[in-house]
């Protein structure tokens, strides 16, 4: 009976246990960080067993209160959402293991807010993602970034100003959703997805249906900080606390991703989206332009969360390119992509944490001599480096692979010079952090390398922290390996038939 | 002229939100971009419960005693009323509204704790 109502108790539980969080704390502050697990573990199974049904007995459709779908908000979970439902779960899990640490050293004062906003913000995910009703997910949109903006303000020097900023973005990206679903809603009546899917069609030549289209994209566009519309994204990243950037980095532009996924080819059908308008190409545009300003801001950084931003900002640009190349092979890719990045954003900015918690700061000359001092830490690093650069059998060459061979099927020459340049340039950002690492600049002019052989001592991240990082080293070594099984199993489910 | 009377509401709404996204993205002051922000979402607001309006002489949704015995057990007209719908939408899009505003006036408080200021190129210059 309890796998018939995990649908919603995926949502349940986080929201009500965010709720719980301050009683919890009132009681014994203590208390606050086991009680995040044993309710992100419950959030986490759920999902899992949501999965695996969904790939055994098909799409889930959960009604809630039992109204029947045109009326009532219904939760419909296909391949696609299944699959991020349990890259939230897992990745808010593993980011609440981690947080413990570096919350006593950076918020000592304020966990208890923290770990009720950082509930919240999951339950905003996981809302997002699990319902079938457009405006039941404006209200989860809002919730996840309230709850982020208020996570971001609680961070070090000026990171009250990049919230401030963020909001104000953020509110203009939801209100242009929330205008497209307003444009919806005048000519259909309907705010169910699958009912406006239905209805859509008959519409298309309507310049009503048009605006809305505009609408969603533009505001979607923002939230996930496509790349003229990223300002907001560097600063508010950088400055957050860092189990704070480790939570939203990975999900939030990836869950607007998803919702983009969505609107494309969900709420409107794939030949409305890429053959009628000529949204893919200008998405394949802005893509190109996306990776190569990211690539080319990352190289100009002096600081590693913020190296990692325009990183983050390259990325958005693989996955919205590759759904503007629009063919199979390279939304596939783009959807393979989403989880991989989801994973990759993860150990990197789990990384920047422990450096920051360990050195006090992220400036790139803390990476000094820093195999030797954190050799763990780094060997973790290693990996998701070398998956960002897209290095076999990690998992990060494989979408880079369906992307490039998507886009060399379809001609799309630029888009193969770009993520190429874009591998390139991460080969020089990250290979730069390993020279520093290997060498001790601080001691130069000593001669030989040996003459550092007791070097610094060994002084390296608590478990609590080097635990979920080694977890996701893992998980991107695991999914390039077994990348053909998702595939097969998930994600050529969740790619449209064109 | 007659596009622009006959549709007046959606004329009032884009003008609305022009203001109040001039104002967030324009203005210097963090109090005035909270201001447009707000003007902002309010022009959302009435385009909503300009959608749930019917010509006609519709009017509220609310059965009267003498209505249920005219219809008897007929089908109530559903062109004689407003459709309720968008406004229950707004009904949670105003709650969404004041959390964001609350949100957004609490940030502005840490800011000006912090530097004395809300004018956003003095918080700049003492950040640098």
């Amino acid at each position: 009976m309890i796998a018939e109502q995990a649908p919603v108790l995926i949502v349940v539980i986080a929201l009500m246990s965010a709720v719980a969080t301050p009683l919890v704390g009132w009681l014994k502050k203590d208390l606050c960080y086991p009680w995040v697990i044993l309710a992100l573990l419950g959030s986490t199974l759920c999902s899992v067993s949501v999965l695996n049904t969904v790939m055994h007995e098909g799409i889930i459709h959960y009604r809630l209160g039992n109204w029947p779908p045109p009326w009532g908000i219904e939760y419909v979970i296909d391949h696609l959402n299944a699959m991020m439902l349990v890259l939230i779960t897992g990745t808010s899990l593993l980011v609440a293991v981690y947080s413990r640490r570096s919350l006593e050293a950076e918020l000592p004062d304020r966990t208890v807010y923290f770990y009720t906003l950082f509930l919240l913000q999951v339950t905003g995910f996981l809302g997002i993602v699990i319902t079938g009703d457009v405006f039941n997910l404006y209200v989860f949109l809002e919730i996840a970034s309230l709850a982020g903006y208020a996570l971001i303000a609680t961070g070090e020097e000026g990171a009250p100003l990049a919230a401030f900023r963020y909001l104000i973005l953020g509110t203009v990206g939801a209100c242009f959703y929330l205008l497209g679903v307003g444009y919806l809603y005048m000519v259909t009546g309907s705010l169910n997805l699958a009912d406006l899917a239905e209805i859509l069609p008959r519409l298309y030549s309507s310049k009503v249906i048009l605006v809305a289209f505009a609408f969603f994209m533009v505001g979607i566009a923002l939230k996930m900080a496509l790349f003229p519309l990223h300002l907001w994204l560097p600063d508010a990243y950088t400055r957050a606390p860092s189990a704070a950037g480790a939570l939203i980095a990975p999900l939030m532009t990836k869950v607007a991703v998803y919702i983009m996924l969505r609107v494309m080819f969900t709420l409107f059908r794939p030949y409305f989206s890429i053959e009628l308008l000529p949204a893919t190409k200008i998405m394949l545009y802005t893509g190109i332009v996306a990776i190569f300003a990211g690539a080319v801001m990352a190289l100009a950084q002096r600081n590693f969360k913020r190296m990692l931003c325009y990183i983050v900002i390259a990325e958005v640009g693989y996955m919205v390119g590759g759904v503007g190349v629009a063919n199979t092979v390279a939304i596939r890719g783009a959807i393979l992509h989403v989880m991989n990045d989801v994973v990759m954003t993860l150990g990197l900015f789990a990384v920047a944490g422990i450096i920051a918690y360990k050195m006090k700061n992220n400036e790139l000359s803390a990476f000094d001599n820093i195999f030797k001092k954190m050799p763990y830490t780094m060997a973790a690093f290693l990996v998701v480096a070398l998956s960002v650069i897209g290095v076999p059998p990690t998992c990060g060459f494989f979408s880079k692979w369906y992307l490039i061979q998507g886009s060399v099927m379809a001609g799309n020459w630029m888009f193969v010079v770009a993520l190429l340049f874009s591998s390139l340039v991460n080969i020089i950002l990250f290979f730069r952090i390993i020279e520093t690492g290997y060498y001790d600049f601080g001691a130069a002019g000593a001669g030989h390398g040996h003459a550092h052989e007791e070097g610094p001592a060994v002084s390296e991240a608590p478990l609590s922290m080097l635990i979920p990082t080694f977890i996701v080293a893992a998980a991107i070594i695991l999914i390039g390996l077994y990348n053909q099984s998702i595939l097969v199993n998930i994600i050529n489910f969740a790619v449209p038939k064109l | 002229m007659d596009l622009i009377i006959a549709k007046y509401n959606y004329w009032i709404y884009i003008t609305l939100m022009m203001i109040g996204f001039y104002a967030m993205i324009a203005k210097n002051n963090l109090i005035k971009k909270i201001i447009g922000m707000n003007i902002f979402q309010t022009a959302i607001i009435l385009f909503f419960i300009s959608i749930a309006y019917k010509k006609g002489g519709a009017t509220l949704p609310i059965l009267t005693e003498a209505d249920a015995h005219a219809h008897g057990e007929h089908v109530i007209q559903v062109a004689q009323y407003l459709n309720p719908l968008p406004h229950v939408l707004m009904l949670t899009a105003i709650v969404v509204s004041i959390a964001t505003l609350g949100v957004a006036l609490a940030i502005a408080i840490m800011i000006y704790r912090k530097y004395h200021t809300l004018e956003e190129d003095e918080i700049l210059r003492a950040i640098k």
